[in-house]
């Protein structure tokens, strides 16, 4: 699931709970049974989770386009300069041979 | 919310918690009843009334209990239990409280009865304080609700009194 279907189905899980909360306790206190507002919560809380918990393919409509590796290979990571001590050395006695 | 078991737990949780809000929710809604409950107990004969061998007194009566207790069901009472209890004063206790019968009604249609019978438990003293003493006779009655709280009350019933010699 993408980001985008993750805020979604937490918004919908969310007022889908409560909706049928309300509509449990009123169908239960209307027909003063106890065990219908339990019933009806129940298959409520199924229903929601059978739309909400699985990862649908709805739910992942705008995907994170992550880079190929092919392309990454193309663009290597700058290498960091390495300076040398040894080359300063080497001038020092070629004059006095030639007199 | 990034996988199923995470959404499923939080899930779950949430429908917990609001089942635990709905059920207090029904808890309050008992108090919007207001019952209007009726009783009336017949004292038919009192078949014995002898002081025993360690000195305390005891009766053993038979009564006729007729209650209409339908009004105190609600949507969320799970049973009613109801008992009758003698209630005297004597030199040795300002209050005693002797239960005679309890029952327990699970059905609103069963609060309405009509019955015959002598008592359950047996009526004894503490001493020998019973000749001609006048008590009343209380029908209590708890209201054992599905959730939440429960419910006490009792209805006082006067004008009882034992016969003056023993029998």
């Amino acid at each position: 699931m993408d980001w985008q279907g993750q805020k979604l189905v937490e918004q919908i899980m969310q007022i889908m709970l409560l909706v049928f909360a309300v509509i449990a306790f009123v169908a239960g206190y209307v027909l003063g049974s106890f065990r219908m507002m339990m019933i009806v919560y129940a298959g409520g809380v199924a229903l929601t989770a059978l739309i909400t918990v699985p990862n649908w393919p709805l739910f992942n409509r705008h995907p994170l386009n992550w880079l190929d590796p092919s392309e990454a290979e193309k663009h290597p990571k700058p290498q960091v300069a390495v300076s040398s001590k040894k080359e300063r050395h080497q001038k020092v006695n070629v004059v006095l041979a030639a007199e | 919310m990034h996988s199923f078991g995470y959404r499923l737990n939080g899930l779950l949780t949430f429908s917990l918690t609001i089942l635990t809000i709905m059920c207090a929710i029904a808890s309050l809604s008992d108090n919007l009843n207001t019952p209007s409950p009726s009783a009336e107990i017949q004292i038919i004969n009192i078949n014995r009334f002898q002081k025993q061998p360690q000195g305390n007194d005891e009766v053993s009566l038979t009564m006729n209990i007729s209650a209409d207790l339908q009004s105190l069901f609600t949507w969320n009472t799970k049973q009613l239990f109801i008992f009758v209890a003698a209630e005297y004063e004597t030199p040795k206790n300002s209050l005693n409280q002797v239960s005679l019968w309890d029952a327990i009604i699970i059905a609103k249609e069963h609060a309405k009865f009509w019955i015959h019978t002598s008592n359950k438990y047996r009526f004894v003293d503490q001493g020998n304080n019973l000749r001609g003493k006048e008590f009343n006779l209380t029908l209590h009655w708890h209201v054992m609700p599905k959730t939440g709280k429960m419910f006490a009350d009792k209805i006082v019933l006067t004008g009882y009194s034992f016969p003056e010699e023993y029998r």
